[in-house]
């Protein structure tokens, strides 16, 4: 009870954000959502079933390329699109894992990196249909949904909150179920849980998949309410960046992602302000992570004082 | 009484090292059965095969008529085999509740906390459920561990070196609840304490370098010269 009120108070708190915020914030605040949504489903497989993935960009690329694709190519409306590149992304993670599942720890990593890689390169190579290096940017039709104008500030933004209070309210079903329960049993001891019955290629799979829809959701819902599609969307910065917001955030914690994304948004902007070299305060801040503070803020907070946080 | 688990000529090696070499061992249901050896006999290399935590080079198993000689383990454990590790094996970070209830919810998710609730109540270690499991005392966590044997709803049941690490008194406990399982559940014991073996056991087998050297009932096993020679008379 408790724990789905702290959720809805979240959700109420980020709506009423639109209303004292200026509309410079409230634009970051809609990509911070979003960028949640992509960081909530790495969480999953990172924070909850111990998958290591460095090929995430790949998931977001796909949902991003295939909604914007479709509206590009097709006309696609912003409803249709995003469905589409939610989809795609579940598709892409679970052909990934088909293959990668095969290999843990340090191998599962590089495969995915490579998996990552391969599908920039493909990006590049079909420059005449995705537009390569430049991208694309998205006609303002296939920016509209029910009516809705997502370019503008308000609809843009109900729409990021609407995309993220789903996806926070099912990671939280999620993750307090029987099959989340199954998944941390596998970050915690695979072998143990095959010798429970569990199929751990199967469970492995099926939570990929599912991060990868939150990333094909992310990275789709990124194409349609900021206009652009790029293959910088899919180099490993964008592997990388889910990463840092969950273990900034607390891995294994569902408001984590939101708090480590935000803060490292605020943390890259900040920076970026003061030097063009930002990435290396990003790199710095994951180096200091590591190994001040390996669980997180919300992992510390939970494990000090608040054990009932999910 | 009829055969639950059959094995033919079952084998694996390491290289050179015969680890289990061709046994044919039947276990029958209802019993307790244990198995005995010197260190290194392959008795958990035998027991893995069962379970398939590994996968024999040659020969049969049979669970009741059906061949599972391939089958990956998480199947065989829906079938009914279930295995509790010589290491204790649980879930150290999770909640005691938690582990059991990952037992439980792989037989299907009615009624979670009853049989959880159940499952706990077997071993002794209600009051418990909300204690995370690596702060559980040694003795507790090995009866974790057969907590989440046991709410598999096994057919089989087996037990590596479950008394290994424990107090006198908590060795009393575990075997008046191992009797308690028969005949519902079968239970395949590896143990090195002899008094354990000859109290709780109504058939023994005794491996020594991957091969059967007898089975038989306590009291033959006790008076068998091989067995003497190999084990009990050093």
């Amino acid at each position: 009870m408790k724990v789905w009120a702290l959720h809805l108070v979240l959700i109420a708190v980020l709506f009423a954000a639109q209303f004292l915020l200026s509309p410079y914030h409230t634009t970051n605040l809609a990509r911070i959502m979003v960028l949640a949504v992509f960081a909530m489903g790495y969480n999953l497989a990172f924070g909850y079933t111990g998958l290591l993935s460095l090929g995430h960009a790949l998931l977001l690329g796909a949902g991003m390329y295939a909604a914007g694709l479709s509206a590009q190519l097709w006309g696609f409306s912003a409803g249709p699109a995003l469905i589409v590149g939610t989809v795609a992304g579940g598709v892409m993670a679970a052909a990934v894992g088909l293959l990668a599942l095969r290999t843990a720890g340090v191998s599962f990593m590089i495969v995915t990196l490579m998996f990552a890689q391969a599908g920039y390169l493909t990006i590049l190579y079909f420059a005449p249909t995705t537009g390569g290096d430049e991208g694309f940017t998205l006609a303002a039709a296939s920016r509209t949904f029910a009516g809705f104008d997502l370019s503008t500030d308000t609809p843009r933004f109900f729409a990021a909150l609407a995309l993220f209070a789903l996806g926070l309210l099912v990671s939280l079903a999620l993750v307090r179920s029987p099959f989340g329960r199954t998944m941390v049993a596998m970050r915690e001891n695979e072998e143990r849980s095959r010798m429970l019955g569990y199929n751990p290629f199967a469970v492995k799979l099926a939570a990929l998949t599912i991060s990868g829809l939150y990333a094909g959701a992310a990275g789709a819902a990124y194409a349609l309410l900021f206009g652009y599609v790029g293959a910088s969307f899919t180099t490993i910065q964008y592997s990388i960046l889910p990463m840092l917001y969950v273990l900034l955030g607390g891995a294994g914690t569902t408001i984590g992602p939101l708090l480590g994304a935000a803060l490292m948004f605020a943390l890259i902007e900040a920076a970026s302000g003061l030097t063009t070299a930002y990435l290396f305060l990003v790199g710095l801040a994951l180096v200091v992570l590591v190994l001040f503070a390996p669980k997180g803020i919300l992992g510390t907070i939970r494990e000090r004082w608040l054990k009932w946080l999910p | 009484m009829a055969s639950l688990i059959e094995t033919h000529d079952l084998t694996l090696h390491f290289g050179g090292l015969k680890a289990v070499d061709g046994v044919d061992f039947s276990l029958m249901a209802g019993e307790i059965h244990a198995l005995i050896g010197p260190n290194g006999a392959g008795k958990t290399t035998f027991v893995s095969l069962l379970s398939g935590r590994r996968m024999a080079q040659s020969g049969t198993i049979h669970l009741g008529t059906e061949d599972i000689t391939h089958l990956p383990a998480h199947i065989r454990v829906r079938k009914g085999i279930a295995y509790t590790f010589q290491i204790t094996s649980i879930f150290p970070r999770l909640t005691v509740f938690d582990n059991v209830a990952l037992a439980v919810q792989a037989q299907g998710a009615k009624d979670l906390h009853g049989r959880t609730q159940a499952a706990l109540a077997r071993v002794g270690l209600v009051g418990l459920e909300e204690q995370e499991a690596q702060t559980l005392a040694y003795g507790h966590q090995r009866l974790l561990e057969l907590a989440m044997g046991l709410a598999l709803n096994p057919r089989v049941l087996i037990l590596d070196e479950p008394t290994q690490g424990l107090a006198a008194s908590e060795i009393e406990g575990f075997k008046r609840l191992v009797e308690s399982l028969v005949p519902e559940t079968t239970v395949l014991l590896i143990e090195h304490n002899m008094e354990v073996v000859m109290d709780l056991a109504t058939r023994i087998t005794v491996l020594n370098f991957g091969q059967v050297l007898a089975t038989g009932t306590p009291e033959e096993i006790r008076a068998n010269p091989l067995v003497q020679e190999a084990y009990l008379g050093a």
